[in-house]
């Protein structure tokens, strides 16, 4: 139905949905989750699926390999890959659509490939089934991975799943892929689990493999400016239907349905803060699988709505320029209107940050010791935090920015001589050894509520104890202690009683806040709190997070991999890379530059949703082991800027480059400033 | 991978240790007067003393202990109170029959749990499936003489095709030893095949959900081939620290199918042991049957980490 350019009317597409239905059977019953799903992925195309989590996403291509889980099955509709309809194939001839004409690459590169088989011989197998002999296909095996720019090919053969990367991982199971020369590949969320460095490298890969070997792609991403980068063309995904499809550029820049507004008027983007307006949301949830849907399945969540969309199936209107755009919807001429609104709200409260630093960091390290072999997680760390402020923590996964959360905590302790001043008074390193007080002071968030949140217990009582044991408020004060602490973190009453498996993911991390807050804290440590969330959620739980300190006076100490995210929420940000710190200053500056050459490469890594030009800075190889840090600087090695010798014979130290920002690099910030501007793109 | 061997064998050293204190304290320092116990209250307290000299219990208890672990070395506990015979002779003679008893049992229910749990893996929710699963429930939920009386009156009185004993006549050849030992090998069999089962079933379904069973499909793989090169290895990993325990149990579990069907092992040689106050007898079985414990976990972790290369290459975190 959306076949726009004549030519795939002779070529086959690559992937054909119509009308999916799919159902999953729970407890007996038939449960609706695809209600009509339609979309055409043309020869060479690449396409994007986006949508909350549970939309249906994973599910529509699943049943479009025939992959559908145990429970599964397609109500209706049909899909056919390169012209082969999968839905009614046998399993014969699915099993050589598969080896032939389609692959899969999946989120987690660990889970995807056989823990017990050496890489060699998993690579291999895709060659022996196509026919080669096997000396041919190990040969074949090496060239695959040297396609995919996997460092020793050879030696990678020889190992085992687990003594990869996840960026290496995740190149294995890309090369396994495309070792049929697939008429389409099917990506499911394949860079989530990775940093933005080795997402970029990867996203990076798949495009040049992309355009070498014309297959087309299906991207499924939650993130929408992976989406933008990616795809040529994209659908959004509601409630098991594509509610809005077109020309990725049209679609982000130019939203038709309301749905698709509020997904990205959620973002933290174009440099969004804290201070200058608050984060829209999309208020409600999704509908549960199978529920009965109104005539427009959005309509419950839609700020358009009016009779109309109750008691009629929208209209599909075209829209965009591109052809082949479409959107569900009855009031879209009303939709301009909303992405004005947009634009304009915002409440421009400032930031309260105060001068005097509450929290003091001197010369904190930490050191592991694994094997007799020392592991230096932190080194002479020196940071203020000061009231209601926010530092935000940012550097690759291994960079130690949760071992300086725990190290503040006193979950780790730092190694002696380390200091972490409160108020002006040295805390004991261990948690065990603090004072109640300072204990009640420092409190944390985790990406993961349900790790903090006792699953046998109601709201009530996690809250109840957590007001008993933080601020000692029990009896006939604490029930109206509970109701201040609830309103506080927007959850009503009737959440009191529930137990944490009965609440959403945003509701239970609210909790999770509530907790935290319970005590008054001064400090409140947020480990990636919002990476588990829908971008609406995210955009609500990060609200809440920023009112509570403007209310509470509260600091944060802040981390995610989100640069978006922190961006929106910190005052400061402090940037790590091995257990070091690169860069520390007021965030408009770390963002706006001149930055640390370490900080430029983490900026340009990440896609943006608005199609923002890319600088081509890119991190080549692995972070270094702690066990055994790089000579002179320790971000020499990957270092894009690298002066020379004295990088890799002297540690640059952290000096203050201009007022308030503080940088480790040998190239003076002047001559930075001059090269960025050369080469712009990041910020 | 050697150093993973060389702690978990010291492990197992250790184990040993522990075992041969608890023994130590059972036979021998807890019934303060050993020969008073062996004795009973109404002998004189002349042969209660000359009793504990020749059994050296009157010696300072780390003596005791020492000869102990030197008979433990050596395989030597002396000589049975009840029939004077070596310990180490009885206790071996009943062994080699628990043995061939305990093997037939093994090799029967290992290749049936397995199959048994692959296929209901794969009939997941179906009747197949069901059908196994409750079978195996039930084994292992009934009593062993329930369940051996059962088999013998269903095979060997109702339908005649098995002996009821396990009284082999003397000389006979392997073929008709084990023709007489069916019958108590399937009633072990009944009780552990459900354990494995369950084990290899649980095993496989998880496999088969992986993503990797995915990427496999995805390759284009006919279902067999997936199943045999990628989801059995993983599947039946967690299985064989099962099967190694069962191994364990099944030699102490030996004792009531043993005494049901009159097999002269060393079930019922402990029961008469026991009954007896034959203590050096008792221990040797007890020894025995903690090593025999112990040599198959032993195996199978063993085995486990050199069939895992996460444990044989030593991943470091
Ligand atoms: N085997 C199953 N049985 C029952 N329900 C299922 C099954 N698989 C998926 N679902 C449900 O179907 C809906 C769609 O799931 P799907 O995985 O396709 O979503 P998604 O868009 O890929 O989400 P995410 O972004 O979280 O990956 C969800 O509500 C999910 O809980
Ligand atoms: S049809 Fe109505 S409810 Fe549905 S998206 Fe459009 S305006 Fe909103
Ligand atoms: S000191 Fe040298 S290697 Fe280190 S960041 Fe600066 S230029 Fe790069
Ligand atoms: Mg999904």
């Amino acid at each position: 139905m959306t076949d726009s350019s004549e030519q795939s009317n002779r070529i086959p597409a690559a992937l054909e949905v119509e009308d999916l239905k799919v159902d999953f059977l729970v407890r007996g019953i038939p449960r609706r989750v695809l209600r009509g799903v339609s979309f055409t992925v043309a020869p060479g195309e690449s396409y994007g699926l986006v949508g909350e989590s549970g939309c249906g996403k994973s599910t529509t291509a699943y049943a479009a390999l025939g992959l559908l889980a145990e429970n599964g099955r397609v109500a209706g509709g049909r899909a056919a890959i390169a012209g082969r309809e999968v839905t009614s194939l046998s399993t014969e001839d699915l099993q050589k659509v598969r080896r032939d004409d389609v692959s899969m690459v999946y989120q987690d590169p660990g889970a995807a490939l056989n823990p017990t088989l050496r890489i060699g011989v998993q690579v291999a197998e895709c060659f022996t089934l196509l026919g080669a002999s096997k000396a041919e296909a190990v040969e074949r095996a090496y060239e695959a991975l040297r396609r995919v720019r996997i460092s020793d090919p050879r030696g990678v053969m020889e190992r085992y799943p687990h003594q990869l990367s996840g960026g290496m991982q995740q190149r294995v199971v890309i090369a396994m892929a495309l070792a049929n020369d697939p008429k389409l590949l099917v990506l499911d969320e394949p860079t989530t689990g990775l940093d933005a460095t080795v997402e970029a490298e990867v996203l990076d890969l798949v495009e040049s493999l992309r355009a070498d070997t014309g297959a087309a792609v299906l991207l499924i991403a939650h993130n929408l400016g992976v989406i933008r980068r990616m795809c040529d063309r994209v659908g959004v995904m509601y409630a098991g239907s594509v509610v809005e499809q077109g020309a990725a550029a049209e679609v982000f820049d130019n939203p038709s349905h309301p749905y698709t507004v509020g997904l990205l008027r959620a973002l933290p983007r174009h440099g969004a803060r804290k201070a200058h307006r608050r984060l829209e949301t999309i208020p409600g949830f999704l509908p549960q699988i199978g529920e009965e849907l109104p005539a427009c399945v959005f309509v419950e969540r839609c700020p358009l709505a009016t009779e109309i969309c109750r008691s009629t199936v929208p209209p599909v209107v075209e829209v965009g320029t591109g052809g082949g755009g479409f959107v569900r919807c009855h009031h879209t001429d009303r939709v301009p209107g909303l992405r004005a609104v947009a634009a304009a709200s915002g409440d421009g409260s400032a930031s309260g940050a105060s001068g005097e630093p509450i929290l003091q960091l001197r010369d904190v390290n930490v050191t592991f010791r694994q094997n007799r072999k020392e592991i230096h997680a932190l080194v002479g760390i020196e940071l203020d935090l000061r009231g209601g402020e926010t530092l935000g923590l940012v550097g690759e996964s291994g960079s130690g920015k949760t071992t300086l959360a725990k190290a503040i905590l006193g979950i780790q302790p730092a190694d002696p001589g380390s200091q972490v001043i409160l108020d002006g008074t040295a805390l004991e390193p261990s948690t065990k050894d603090r004072s109640q007080l300072a204990r009640r002071a420092i409190q944390i968030v985790f990406q993961n509520p349900d790790s903090a949140l006792n699953r046998g217990h109601s709201v009530r009582s996690i809250l109840g104890r957590a007001l008993a044991k933080l601020a000692g408020i029990t009896g006939v004060d604490a029930e109206q202690h509970l109701d201040q602490l609830i309103t506080h973190v927007r959850l009503t009453p009737r959440h009191l009683d529930l137990k944490p498996r009965q609440l959403s993911g945003g509701l239970k991390q609210r909790v999770a806040i509530g907790r935290a807050f319970a005590g008054g804290p001064r400090i409140v440590v947020c480990d990636e709190p919002t990476s588990a969330l829908d971008v609406s959620v995210q955009a609500a739980i990060l609200n809440l997070l920023a009112d509570l300190q403007r209310n509470e006076r509260s600091s944060y100490v802040f981390i995610s991999h989100d640069l978006g995210v922190v961006r929106y929420l910190s005052d400061r940000i402090a940037v790590l890379y091995l257990g070091r710190l690169m860069e520390v200053g007021p965030a408009e500056v770390v963002f706006n530059g001149p930055h640390h050459p370490y900080t430029e490469a983490l900026l340009s890594a990440v896609p943006s949703v608005d199609g923002a030009p890319e600088s081509r800075i890119r991190l080549e190889g692995e972070v270094p082991s702690a066990a055994n840090p790089p000579s002179g600087c320790v971000f020499q090695t990957r270092c894009p800027r690298k002066l020379g010798d004295i990088c890799e014979s002297t540690a640059p130290p952290l000096v203050e480059v201009e007022p308030g920002h503080q940088m480790a690099c040998h190239i003076p910030i002047e001559q930075l400033r001059a090269l960025q501007l050369a080469e712009p793109g990041a910020a | 991978m050697l150093v993973y061997v060389i702690r978990r064998v010291a492990l197992a050293l250790v184990t040993l240790l522990l075992l041969s204190l608890i023994i130590f304290a059972i036979a021998n320092v807890l019934p303060q007067n050993v020969g008073r116990a062996i004795l009973g209250p109404f002998a004189a307290p002349e042969a209660v003393a000359e009793l504990n000299r020749q059994l050296g219990t009157d010696q300072p208890l780390v003596n005791q202990y020492l000869r102990l672990l030197k008979g433990i070395v050596t395989f030597d506990f002396g000589t049975s109170y009840q029939t004077g015979q070596p310990v180490r002779d009885v206790v071996t003679t009943t062994l080699v029959n628990s043995s061939k008893l305990a093997v037939l049992a093994l090799l029967l229910t290992i290749p049936l749990g397995l199959v048994g749990g692959v296929f209901a893996a794969l009939r997941k929710g179906r009747l197949a499936d069901r059908v196994i699963v409750t079978l195996g429930l039930a084994g292992s939920a009934i009593p062993e003489f329930v369940t051996s009386t059962f088999l013998i009156f269903l095979l060997g009185l109702k339908l005649n095709v098995l002996p009821v004993l396990a009284t082999w006549p003397e000389g006979s050849g392997v073929g008709t030893q084990i023709y007489y030992l069916l019958l108590p090998a399937l009633s072990l069999v009944l009780v552990y095949f459900g354990y494995i089962a369950r084990m290899a079933r649980a095993g496989t379904i998880s496999a088969l959900e992986s993503d990797y069973t995915r990427t496999a499909t995805m390759k284009g793989m006919s279902r067999a081939a997936v199943l045999r090169r990628h989801v059995l290895r993983n599947a039946l990993l967690p299985t064989i620290s099962v099967i190694a325990t069962q191994t364990g149990y099944l030699f102490g579990g030996l004792l009531a199918v043993e005494l049901i069907f009159n097999v002269n092992g060393l079930g019922r040689l402990m029961v008469t042991a026991a009954k007896a106050k034959d203590l050096p007898v008792l221990s040797a079985g007890v020894l025995v049957i903690g090593v025999i414990y112990m040599v198959a976990t032993l195996l199978a972790d063993l085995l486990i980490s050199w069939l895992n290369p996460r444990i044989r290459l030593g991943a470091t975190s």
